[in-house]
């Protein structure tokens, strides 16, 4: 089972090809002579299947929701026009989407990289959480405010790297299940979070929010250039952007995501696959990490539990929407950002509850994963209907 | 073949479900342009922002403040806009921006206590036109921006009444609190009631449990089993939503007296009494300072005698000499001759934490420091 979106780039040999393209590859042997011209059909065919379908699936995602917004008896264009107004229709609303946006591409990492190892990380959350503490703890420490900013965000990665690393190596070397264990282990972090903000960490003067010591105005992130929207943007798309390129354009990358297609194979090829498990999801937790850090650096300026946003657990959506791509984790992210960021509208124009908003969240989720299975099948039709004329 | 034929009467099935769909929406949609026009008649009122941290029908914290909303709505002139289940990070300052810039409000009442520091300061900079008035009590004069506020209510005495009323409905002479965070806040309400139950039943203790959160219904309801497992027979709370408590009491056949919201509904054998905000009171008293372009107290906090807080309506299962005993409790806070935290008073490890003599009131700013539990409460503080 394939779970990129650009296999375009994978080579005709790739074991990864999932059960329902087996029997296409096997077509395409014999007509040798066309190789080339078939190869190059095919490869605009994925790429065109990667936009439409997906846009098909959000497109039927809103009409369904179009008809649960009927049913409780408000009119779904208005429900649209406002939240096209909220999310993307001004300049103040856009610059909402992507400040939402941001911690989103971020934590969808923690999700998808490992993803396309076929793991299924849900620790997010946790890896955001601790990262969040990490940096707060390291920030009250350094002096100057490019140490204390460089400082938190190191920080605040590798400890996010390490606690999904820790599912990883669980995982690689003695079988436990990490979705189980990056669930439970998001727990022990807010417990942790809790236990060390309330304790050994606090600031005495923090009477009703115990939280850690300020950082300090002066060492905080800032906005980026002639917008409102805080750093973690340009993170997150260079995090986005930087673990694209390390899965889909490296041997690293190669290996890992063979290691997903078929981890016998990738055995026999004599690939490392504990230490690769290990790596990938260190890597992805670094993103999750990193956003814990950046909410402290640019947002709360110290640790406590206003850490605890679920963004970590939005991510696992934006991974599995952006089918584990991380480049595909940016539009997504921005998508769900938008939704976020006209939530609101809907509660407060049109009086729908809060829980709307998951429910279009669903929709969309359920919308996309049924149309995996819509990849190649027209392909396969036409192919039917000229074999049936050849014959 | 086959699957062809499945393919086309799959589409065909979809098609109609999308014709529909379509006809369904166009037909609400006319009719919603109906609406809006009508709406739009109205002259500019004065927009509010509400804004919270749970679902604003939690039967507690929220529920409390979305009362008081309501209570605004009903107001000539008003248009009031909610946001329920906004985080205390960039996205409540977002929600303040979007009901600025797409609502036009002018005044804004972020509820939760976490939304002040930094959310509403960096907020009330940047928009210096807007009102932003917080539940919390945090201002401070000098330091923080002159278009906020923030207002707290004394509950304690609240709680102290329903002390009273449990201490003397308690047959084991067993109360059982169950409470979020060890903080001040917290404390002072746990406190408050060990010392009402205490002035009508010597004999009573509090047993509390900490459960870490705000928001934590299954730690809550396992620790309302241990609690009545014990043969605690009266239990009270202090967390964001007291449903699963209260439902969990009731149904085990144990008291309960409530917080934040009126619960009585979700017990009605065992509801005693409850501990409840009365933002409405507040709420409106802004409302009329802003309509009428006063200033407005920049912190603004109070008790059961200036109508911040007030007490459930006894519950059946309350005695005529218990209601006697909170009724004459609640005399003395009207009049304000209540002192709750009163020398000598003892911690439960025995230590004086106020010496002979000395009287805290209700303002006192030592209490807002409370890191200790009295004397006849079962619990640590860490």
């Amino acid at each position: 089972m394939t779970i990129g979106a650009s296999s375009v780039s994978e080579p005709p040999s790739d074991a990864a090809g999932d059960a329902a393209r087996g029997p296409v590859a096997a077509t395409l042997a014999p007509a040798a002579a066309d190789d080339e011209i078939e190869a190059r059909r095919a490869a605009i065919r994925k790429m065109v299947e990667a936009i439409v379908v997906p846009g098909a699936a959000i497109g039927a995602a809103l009409v369904l929701f179009g008809v649960f917004i009927a049913l409780t008896g408000r009119n779904p264009l208005a429900v649209y026009r406002e939240m096209f107004r909220g999310s993307f229709g001004t300049w103040f609303s856009f610059q909402n989407t992507l400040q939402r946006a941001a911690p989103l591409m971020l934590t969808a990492l923690a999700t998808a990289l490992p993803l396309r190892l076929g793991l299924v990380v849900l620790g997010g959350e946790g890896a955001m959480v601790l990262g969040g503490l990490a940096a707060a703890a390291v920030g009250v420490h350094l002096h100057t405010p490019t140490s204390v900013k460089v400082g938190m965000l190191v920080t605040g990665a590798l400890v996010g790297g390490s606690w999904i690393a820790i599912a990883g190596a669980l995982r690689a070397n003695r079988g436990v299940n990490e979705t189980i264990s990056t669930l439970l282990l998001n727990y022990i972090a807010i417990a942790l979070l809790n236990h060390v903000v309330e304790g050994p960490l606090r600031d005495p003067s923090s009477l009703n929010k115990p939280s850690t010591l300020p950082i300090g105005d002066d060492n905080m992130l800032g906005t980026l250039p002639g917008l409102d929207v805080h750093w973690g943007l340009a993170w997150g798309l260079g995090a986005c952007l930087l673990f694209w390129l390390v899965m889909q354009r490296t041997t690293f990358g190669f290996a890992a995501r063979m290691v997903g297609g078929n981890v016998r194979a990738a055995l026999l090829n004599g690939l490392p696959v504990r230490r690769l498990i290990v790596v990938v999801t260190f890597l992805g937790g670094l993103g999750a990490g990193l956003a814990g850090a950046i909410e402290v650096a640019a947002i709360h300026g110290t640790a406590n539990a206003s850490l605890v946003t679920g963004y970590g657990y939005t991510g696992v959506l934006v991974a599995f929407i952006a089918r584990a791509n991380p480049l595909g984790a940016i539009p997504v992210a921005i998508l769900l950002g938008g939704i976020g960021a006209s939530g609101g509208l809907l509660q407060r124009v049109f009086d729908l509850p809060d829980a709307t908003v998951n429910v279009l969240q669903g929709i969309l989720f359920l919308a996309i994963l049924f149309s995996e299975s819509f990849y190649g099948r027209r392909w396969s039709f036409r192919r039917a209907r000229a074999a049936r004329q050849a014959s | 073949m086959r699957r062809v034929a499945t393919f086309v009467v799959g589409s065909l099935g979809n098609r109609l479900a999308w014709i529909t769909a379509i006809a369904v929406m166009l037909g609400l949609w006319s009719e919603g342009r109906r609406g809006n026009v009508a709406h739009a008649a109205a002259g500019p009122p004065l927009t509010i922002g509400f804004i919270y941290v749970g679902p604003k029908t939690d039967y507690g914290y929220n529920q409390a403040h979305a009362q008081g909303a309501a209570a605004l709505a009903k107001l000539p002139g008003v248009k009031i806009r909610e946001e329920e289940m906004v985080p205390e990070t960039v996205a409540v300052q977002k929600t303040m921006e979007s009901m600025i810039n797409l609502d036009t409000a002018t005044l804004l009442f972020p509820t939760s206590f976490g939304y002040f520091e930094p959310h509403i300061l960096k907020e009330a900079g940047k928009y210096k036109n807007v009102t932003f008035l917080h539940c919390g009590g945090l201002y401070q004069d000098g330091k923080h921006p002159t278009n906020v506020g923030s207002y707290f209510g004394y509950i304690d005495e609240a709680q102290y009444v329903a002390g009273v009323v449990a201490g003397l409905s308690t047959k084991s002479n067993k109360l059982g609190f169950i409470a979020a965070k060890p903080i001040p806040q917290v404390l002072r309400n746990i406190n408050s009631y060990t010392l009402g139950a205490r002035s009508a039943n010597p004999k009573a203790t509090t047993t509390v449990i900490f459960t870490g959160d705000w928001s934590m219904p299954v730690k809550e309801a396992e620790a309302a089993n241990s609690l009545i497992d014990q043969g605690i027979d009266v239990l009270t709370m202090h967390v964001d939503s007291p449903k699963v408590i209260v439902e969990l009491a009731e149904r085990r056949g144990v008291y309960v007296t409530g917080y934040h919201a009126n619960q009585a509904a979700l017990a009605p054998k065992g509801y005693l009494t409850g501990a409840e905000w009365n933002w409405a009171k507040v709420y409106s008293d802004y409302v009329a300072w802003v309509q009428a372009g006063k200033s407005y107290p920049h912190l603004l906090r109070g008790g059961l005698k200036d109508g911040f807080v007030k007490v459930s309506p006894y519950g059946k299962a309350v005695s005529a000499a218990a209601k006697k005993k909170a009724d004459a409790a609640k005399a003395k806070f009207m009049d304000g001759t209540m002192v709750v935290y009163k020398g000598p008073l003892k911690d439960n490890t025995g230590k004086v934490v106020i010496a002979a003599g000395v009287e805290q009131k209700q303002t006192d700013v030592a209490l807002e420091k409370m890191d200790y539990l009295v004397e006849g409460v079962v619990g640590k503080t860490h």
